[in-house]
């Protein structure tokens, strides 16, 4: 067989063409919302960092926002997702708190790990947030096994995983997405293909262009989407969700997308693996801007309303930031807490 | 090629210079690979960005693409293709970036790289070097700062070295490269930056050699990577008291240098073993008991262990600090050991 050239473009998303699926207004104001509180809990977020008030890592989600958004919009509050060592925008969409997700990025008590696991270890099982995770691809066998519990209890909720590029190249996920394949499980395999694992670019890393390829070895139906429209990625996930619910299987969605900070951090470019150029292309796609100009555009909302969103949104973080701030510590002696159960 | 040299003592080399610990162990790596063209180095963003450490940088510009390889994220193809160049002649140096991502492909190591040689009946050998990153201290948190040389130690057919200064960390690593058989360098997080007085030349520490960083009469402390930085400031501290302790850096793990502890043991009649790495099942509970088996009856007090709880690595600051062992803790562990007798 011939082998393949590399195809993988770094430069412009190849994606299905950006004509506007109809969706309700609603639900455009809902994907408005969640992409602003996503986008201000990072900025936020990237900012403590930079003023040396956050310990650990920080991988920031911005640019990304409309996957995150788009997905969660399809799920209810009982479906499960699992996350990435990039699992803000993920938390934040599924309806994790402020106050807990600051508080574990300061390492206080009241965090959403009580302090002990940090930006990289977040979740809420209140949420269906199963976590974010350290290692990478880990989170798709166990979103495989969320599911798998939703149908033995003969639950009708769906499992969702979140990967990166990178991720599809750890066996993990090869086995997690045959396991879903062959047990016909209510999962939905999500791929925000960045173009990067941290520093290589996806070329670099696989000889396909497109990650959705991947799941035809087992089986599984895909779709790609474009990544900076929340709305695109919305249709798609709804898609997907309905499919699994009705107990057709496994579905997976590539939605091709873009960091806009550095891999870890906001910039701790000390490398110039991608170019300015061609970050400031993608911010020309900032999936924030684009729904806000559809929203204006036919009459789904005003801008005032939507600076109204942002202002909202504003004050929450303000006050979420504040009492992280304020809240205590993890008491030391307390350092064998949670170890075991029971 | 696979003679270990022995190390030059440091003060007899001229004009010593201060390197930190990234660069000494990039120093000895790139020395290593101009001594043997069959050195070659694969990881994840080994090359083009030079490692998230530091550990590769500028090595891409020296050796080009062919020796400095950017894998994807396929942590057991990253080692197999290690076990599979190694048992055919190479000599690969395998990056894991975090130590904890030996979860992923622990079967590479433990039963392919460490077994072959022995289950083939010694036909071939596997001079594979894996090089991570371990240790607490980041506020990295339970996926990324963990200490797990003891689970790499229980494996026979695996070497394991834990650098605790800029000088070992070289020494160490190009001995590592040298050594025909698997072995895994634990590079410790907190110490990348440290300096020390590093010599030019390329030399090799001999696995499973011990050293004594600092002599004492009055108590041996035996501490494994970055603690024995820990030890040292511990003695500072209980020199002013009056009291003389005997720091003994293993540097290797596997093989452990025992001979050294037992002698030193002879002279102090008091251990106390530090380590990074939860306290249970640690290496701490091996050398304990080899000296408890051997030396026995020069002990005026039980050996202690000093360690991490027995919990995964906490994110908070506040948590981690009292998580790690310090000097402190050590301090203390030797005033304990004096009062017992
Ligand atoms: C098993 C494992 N190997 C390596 C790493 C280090 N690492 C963290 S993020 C990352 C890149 C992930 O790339 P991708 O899956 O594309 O996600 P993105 O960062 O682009 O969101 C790597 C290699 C890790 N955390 N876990």
């Amino acid at each position: 067989m011939a082998q393949r050239a590399s195809t993988a473009s770094k430069k412009s998303p190849q994606v299905s063409p950006p004509v506007s699926p109809q969706v309700s207004p609603p639900v455009i104001k809902d994907l408005h919302e969640r992409m602003v509180r996503i986008r201000l809990f990072e900025t936020e977020a990237g900012k403590l960092m930079e003023a040396g008030k956050l310990p650990g890592f920080l991988h920031l989600y911005v640019g990304q926002e409309a996957v995150a958004a788009g997905v969660m919009t399809a799920l209810r509050d009982d479906d499960q997702i699992t996350s990435t060592h990039r699992g803000h925008g993920h938390a934040v969409a599924k309806g994790v708190g402020f106050r807990a997700m600051y508080s574990e990025l300061y390492g206080r008590v009241t965090g959403a790990c009580l302090g002990r696991g940090g930006s990289m270890h977040i979740n809420d099982l209140t949420r269906g947030m199963l976590g974010a995770n350290g290692i990478v691809g880990a989170g798709v066998p166990i979103a495989v096994g969320a599911a798998f519990a939703a149908r033995y209890k003969g639950e009708d909720s769906v499992a969702v995983t979140f990967f990166g590029d990178g991720a599809t190249n750890i066996g993990a996920w090869h086995e997690g997405a045959n396991m879903a394949a062959i047990l016909g499980l209510p999962v939905v395999f999500v791929c925000e293909n960045n173009g990067y694992a941290e520093f290589t670019p996806q070329s670099a890393h696989m000889l396909i262009t497109d990650v959705a390829d991947r799941a035809a070895a087992y089986g599984m139906p895909s779709v790609i989407v474009d990544g900076m429209d929340a709305v695109a990625v919305h249709r798609a996930a709804t898609e997907a969700v309905e499919r699994a619910r009705r107990g057709e299987g496994p579905m997976m969605i590539e939605a091709k997308t873009y960091r806009f900070f550095d891999h870890q951090g906001v910039k701790g470019l000390r490398h110039p693996y991608r170019s300015d150029e061609e970050v400031a292309e993608w911010k020309t796609r900032d999936p924030i801007d684009l729904i806000e100009a559809r929203a204006v555009a036919d009459g789904t909302a005003t801008r005032a309303e939507l600076d109204d969103v942002w202002q909202r949104t504003r004050d929450e973080i303000a006050e979420a930031i504040a009492y992280a701030e304020s809240s205590p510590l993890p008491d030391p002696a307390d350092l064998l807490l949670n170890v075991y159960s029971g | 090629m696979t003679t270990t040299t022995e190390a030059p003592a440091v003060a007899s080399v001229p004009a010593a210079r201060r390197l930190s610990y990234v660069k000494a162990f990039n120093e000895g790596l790139a020395q290593a690979m101009r001594e043997d063209e069959n050195v070659f180095v694969a990881g994840e963003d080994v090359a083009g960005y030079g490692g998230v450490f530091r550990m590769f940088d500028n090595l891409l510009d020296e050796f080009g693409p062919r020796r400095m390889i950017d894998t994807p994220i396929s942590e057991a193809a990253l080692v197999g293709l290690g076990v599979g160049a190694a048992a055919r002649g190479l000599r690969p140096v395998v990056d894991l970036m975090f130590m904890d991502f030996i979860g992923v492909c622990l079967d590479q190591i433990v039963n392919q790289a460490a077994k072959m040689k022995y289950m083939f009946g010694g036909g071939l050998s596997v001079p594979l070097t894996i090089t991570t990153a371990s240790g607490a201290g980041l506020g990295a948190a339970a996926q990324h700062s963990q200490s797990l040389e003891a689970w790499l130690a229980h494996v026979p057919g695996l070497k394991v070295v834990m650098p605790s200064d800029a000088y070992t960390a070289k020494g160490l690593t190009v001995s590592a490269i040298r050594d025909n058989n698997p072995v895994v360098v634990m590079l410790n997080k907190v110490l990348l930056g440290s300096t020390s007085e590093v010599p030019e030349e390329i030399y090799g520490i001999p696995l499973g050699q011990a050293h004594t960083a600092r002599h004492g009469s009055d108590v041996t402390v035996i501490a494994l990577g970055r603690m024995v930085g820990e030890a040292l400031a511990a003695a500072e501290e209980l020199a002013a008291e009056g009291v003389e302790i005997e720091v003994i850096d293993p540097r290797t793990v596997q093989p452990l240098d025992t001979e050294t502890m037992f002698a030193s043991v002879r002279r102090t009649n008091r251990v106390l073993v530090v380590h990074e790495a939860v306290t249970f099942g640690g290496l701490g509970a091996e050398i304990a008991a080899q000296i408890q088996d051997v030396v026995f009856d020069y002990l005026d007090a039980p050996v202690l262990r000093i360690g991490a709880p027995f919990s995964p690595v906490p994110f908070s600051p506040v948590l981690e600090k009292a998580y790690v062992p310090d000097r402190a803790r050590i301090a203390q562990g030797c005033r304990r050991l004096l009062e017992r007798s």
